[in-house]
């Protein structure tokens, strides 16, 4: 046993990754939403049930599934779906390497296990805790199975039940992750090196939506933030 | 190339994607192993981890309707004067709802 003062921030046990499945519950109820969004959206496409669920359950990264719907017909072209799924998830990429500080601590298999539940909601809570000194490996783990756990659930109910729902986006509720994402970056640290780089992220974000290939904004803008932290750097404390 | 998407060709096609985004989940961790941690790595990581956010949100804010930019003002004034997150994504999502009903 460690003894409370040399209690790593990034150990993992199973009571927080309960608290992690806990605390994820409430956005899980939205993800519901979408799920079922998704299964209609394949169902309409005319994929079998059993497959809509299967990619829920092995891709669980909704964005590139509803991308994989726009290529889908009786022929699925290879590359360009690799290139559309790779491409909507590399922000993937970037997230593993935000967390990697803190998950080298952990052993390897652990280390990938718990990024093979990784997506935007838990990721950005356990950042929030991480960068206050608490663990996040819990919210990673316990958050991304409840995320998890809604998506394959939404799925199935859109599979069976979905036209019976009426228009998610007249509710509001296409905005939901967007919300959430944004309340996580205004939680964050604030200060006018924060704000000059978040203005860089979006200003670059802004200019490669509209001039470089679809969905390279999200890490264009993201290293480009990256980039001026790494040169502007704070003072050490 | 492509793949017939009848019968057995729907899961290769499942498989493959859930193999990418695989890929894409544990990359990162991954590449970042080889990197060494120093100060400006730790400056450059803590820097992206906002970015990808606001990366994420600009195209979203400038490009949908003006239900999705009252939802995110509303998000982003309720969260500065409350500091909790879900009040503040219920206010937004709610302020999207009722704009778009008007």
């Amino acid at each position: 046993m460690l003894s409370s003062s040399d209690k790593s921030v990034a150990e993992l046990n199973w009571a927080e990754v309960g608290d992690g499945f806990k605390q994820l519950l409430p956005i899980s109820m939205f993800v519901v939403v979408f799920g079922v969004a998704f299964g209609l959206a394949a169902a309409q496409t005319g994929l079998d049930n059993s497959a809509s669920l299967l990619m829920s359950a092995l891709v669980f990264a909704g964005a590139s599934q509803f991308g994989a719907l726009d290529l889908w017909g009786a022929q699925v072209p290879v590359v360009p779906l690799i290139v559309t799924v790779f491409a909507i998830n590399a922000r993937h990429l970037l997230m593993g390497a935000t967390l990697y500080p803190w998950l080298r601590e952990l052993p390897a298999a652990k280390r990938y296990g718990v990024m093979m539940v990784i997506s935007d909601a838990n990721w950005a809570m356990s950042m929030q805790a991480f960068n206050s000194g608490k663990s996040g490996i819990g919210l990673i783990l316990g958050g991304g199975l409840a995320l998890w756990a809604a998506w394959v659930l939404g799925s199935w109910l859109g599979v069976y039940f979905g036209s019976e729902i009426q228009d998610p986006v007249s509710l509001g509720l296409d905005m939901v992750m967007g919300c959430f994402l944004l309340a996580m970056v205004i939680g964050g640290q604030k200060n006018l090196r924060m704000l000059v780089i978040w203005g860089v992220a979006a200003v670059s974000s802004l200019l490669a939506h509209r001039y470089l290939p679809e969905n390279s904004h999200v890490v264009v803008g993201a290293l480009a933030g990256g980039v001026l932290g790494a040169v502007w750097m704070e003072k050490k404390k | 190339m492509s793949i017939d998407s009848a019968g057995y060709g729907s899961f290769i096609i499942i498989l493959i994607m859930a193999l990418v985004t695989l890929v894409t989940r544990l990359g990162g961790v991954f590449v970042m192993s080889f990197v060494p941690i120093n100060y400006r790595v730790q400056q450059f990581i803590s820097a992206m981890s906002g970015s990808v956010l606001v990366a994420l949100l600009a195209p979203l804010a400038l490009n949908g309707d003006n239900g999705a930019r009252l939802a995110l003002l509303t998000t982003a004034v309720v969260m500065l004067l409350l500091k909790k997150p879900l009040p503040a994504i219920a206010a937004g999502v709610v302020m999207a709802a009722v704009f778009r009903h008007l």
